[in-house]
């Protein structure tokens, strides 16, 4: 098993399902001949041609609805949209289009196109390119979200969606391409439903999903070294549907539960699984459950201040510490 | 084109206008509900395309207005008013409605209730027989209202650049919903307006089925050889609102006459008669049996069909 980049892996997926179908293909802005601005297409172009690597002009509804129509014909398009908070624009052909078609078709035309977007906060980018929209696209009946918190999940996961016939919005992060983790040498799907657990634990239960997972493993050590606590962490990287027998199953051994998520609070994950746990495992709590979220404002350019707007491995230990009345 | 396949013209586009006019007696009935927007006025329009184009075979796709565009690929009008009746023998299983008719098997790949929507799901068709390689077009029809959203512009774009095999039909009925045209559009001639993105395209009367007819074939053509996508405007009217719940308060009965005098069926008619392919026994007993038909076929299939099945509820949402 070879260590790769989260990148690496994205791209492994692209060439080998490429390679394999020739129906599928992918677009994007600066896919083709630049390369993609996080390397996710890299060598596609000289590899595929322009036919199947397609150099999109920045006009994402337009360029998505494209993906989408030719999805109608049995291509399977990848299309990469550069920015999470360029995907608005795209929003009308992925709620209108994609996800309803095959419902208002009475089951006759699917949409099987895959759209990859990073979110999320990186280094100083400001209000307009740190959005976290997971929560806006979970929302949409038709449509599966996935979102990879490692380079295997990475791999994995684009694999499966090329083959899906749904259409299926995968989750990146601008902060992740570049993160190492070990990605099976032979060929490897990652199913579009469920969850992982990242550690098993018997305390409280931390749900994580793309960079949250890797502030919950930092905060697991922290909590076993120096609290005693042992937590379980649940990588929940599909959002939708949600895990819904995962969670129950977690939070019926540990009896605690914390959800942690980059995104703001109103409306977001966790209040998903908030509703959940309060649904499936009300009388196995030990502890009301909390989320760890953004404060509820536009990302702001001041690195303290953008610090200070997202969460981090603290703020979960501070968090556990609360539940167990050790803070 | 012989006298006799326009003998077959005018019965289509006769049973397009008397489909229409009874869907519209049973929106009032309410057997028909939500959103319904009809086509009388404009038959010669798509009726004319589709006889230039392969239908089943080449692509089309179009928004609400989308009735008979379905009828013009091959579906047959009882499915479309199962659908309207909200019937699961509809072709859409009861889940679309008027706005959202379906038949993929010939090739009607939907109407889409977003202004503006099916561009690029058009442009994307016909990047996958571009794909495929096959000699298939895609054809969008829409009115001249789209052609003022972002979608417009983005897809003429990328069609241009990409050499796709699509067709762009707009029938420019002259209003988007209640707004005249001049009151919303800056250039009136939209066939002008693709020049900014280098795609061939031509103007013409929209009421002339043979007008429309040698326009279209040029176009079909065109696409169809590989030369890239085309923009064809046919110059057109609706005879009634915008939708059912259009009282057509912003026009004037006078304007609707002028274009009443033009009239796409009549103007074909009296061309066949003139040239004493038919005559006018012939015309009244062809429209007693499309009557016939749609009342003791089409409606009776609508109103006998089943409902869906509350328990199908969540069916096809995901495949």
């Amino acid at each position: 098993m070879a260590e790769i980049m989260y990148w690496e892996a994205i791209q492994r997926a692209h060439d080998e399902e490429m390679a394999r179908d020739p129906l599928v293909i992918c677009m994007g802005e600066d896919i083709g001949v630049a390369g993609g601005t996080y390397k996710a297409t890299k060598g596609l172009f000289e590899k595929y041609g322009p036919l199947r690597v397609m150099d999109t002009p920045i006009s994402e509804n337009g360029y998505t609805g494209l993906g989408i129509g030719a999805s109608f014909l049995g291509v399977r398009p990848i299309i990469e949209i550069m920015s999470v908070n360029f995907a608005w624009l795209a929003m009308d052909q992925i709620f209108n289009s994609a996800a309803k078609v095959r419902y208002m078709s009475g089951g006759q035309l699917t949409s099987p196109v895959v759209i990859r977007s990073p979110g999320g906060t990186a280094h100083q980018l400001g209000a307009q390119h740190s959005a976290r929209m997971e929560k806006v696209f979970m929302g949409i009946a038709g449509l599966r979200v996935v979102t990879p918190s490692n380079p295997k999940q990475a791999y994995g996961l684009l694999k499966s969606a090329v083959r899906s016939d749904d259409p299926v919005f995968i989750n990146e992060h601008e902060l992740m391409y570049n993160m190492k983790g070990e990605v099976p040498d032979e060929e490897y799907f990652m199913p579009l439903e469920g969850s992982e657990v990242t550690r098993a634990g018997t305390d409280v239960t931390l749900f994580g999903y793309n960079i949250s997972v890797h502030w919950c493993i930092k905060a697991a050590e922290i909590l076993s070294k120096q609290h005693g606590i042992n937590a379980e962490i649940v990588d929940l990287y599909s959002l939708s549907p949600l895990d819904r027998a995962g969670i129950k199953k977690s939070v019926s051994k540990t009896h605690r539960a914390i959800v942690i998520e980059e995104d703001e609070a109103p409306v977001g994950v966790g209040s998903e699984v908030m509703a959940i746990i309060n649904e499936e495992c009300f009388f196995e709590l030990d502890a009301a459950p909390v989320r760890v979220h953004a404060v509820n404002v536009p990302i702001p350019y001041n690195h303290k201040l953008e610090k200070a707007a997202i969460p981090d491995h603290e703020d979960v230990v501070k968090a556990v510490l609360k539940m167990f009345g050790k803070a | 084109m012989k006298l006799e396949d326009k003998k077959r013209i005018l019965r289509g586009m006769v049973l397009a206008r008397r489909f229409e006019e009874r869907c519209y007696q049973a929106f009032i009935e309410r057997k028909i509900g939500g959103f319904m927007h009809l086509y009388p006025g404009q038959e010669a329009c798509a009726t004319a395309v589709m006889e230039a184009a392969r239908p089943g075979e080449d692509y089309v796709i179009t928004g609400y207005r989308d009735h008979i565009h379905a009828m013009l690929c091959g579906t047959d009008p009882k499915a479309v008013m199962a659908e309207l009746y909200a019937k699961e023998t509809g072709c859409s299983k009861g889940r679309g409605g008027s706005m959202h008719i379906f038949d993929v098997e010939h090739r009607f790949m939907g109407g889409y209730a977003l202004v503006g929507g099916p561009f690029p799901l058009a442009a994307g068709i016909a990047k996958g027989i571009q794909l495929k390689g096959g000699d298939e077009i895609a054809i969008c029809f829409l009115g001249d209202a789209a052609n003022n959203q972002g979608t417009f512009h983005e897809t003429m774009n990328m069609a241009k650049v990409y050499n796709l095999p699509v067709l762009f039909v707009c029938e420019n009925n002259q209003y988007g919903i209640g707004t005249a045209i001049h009151r919303s559009t800056a250039v009136l001639d939209q066939f002008k307006r693709v020049c900014a993105y280098d795609i061939e395209a031509a103007q013409c009367d929209g009421q002339d089925f043979d007008i429309v007819y040698e326009h279209a074939k040029k176009a079909v053509d065109h696409v169809r050889s590989k030369k890239g996508p085309y923009f064809l405007e046919l110059m057109t009217y609706r005879y009634r609102g915008h939708s059912m719940s259009d009282s057509r308060g912003y026009r004037t009965r006078e304007e609707e006459e002028l274009w009443k005098q033009r009239d796409p069926i009549l103007i074909l008619r009296d061309r066949l008669l003139d040239a004493k392919t038919l005559s006018m026994d012939e015309y009244t007993t062809m429209e007693k049996e499309i009557d016939a038909y749609i009342e003791n076929e089409v409606i009776k299939f609508a109103e006998e069909s089943p409902e869906p099945d509350v328990a199908d509820l969540e069916k096809y949402v995901l495949a």
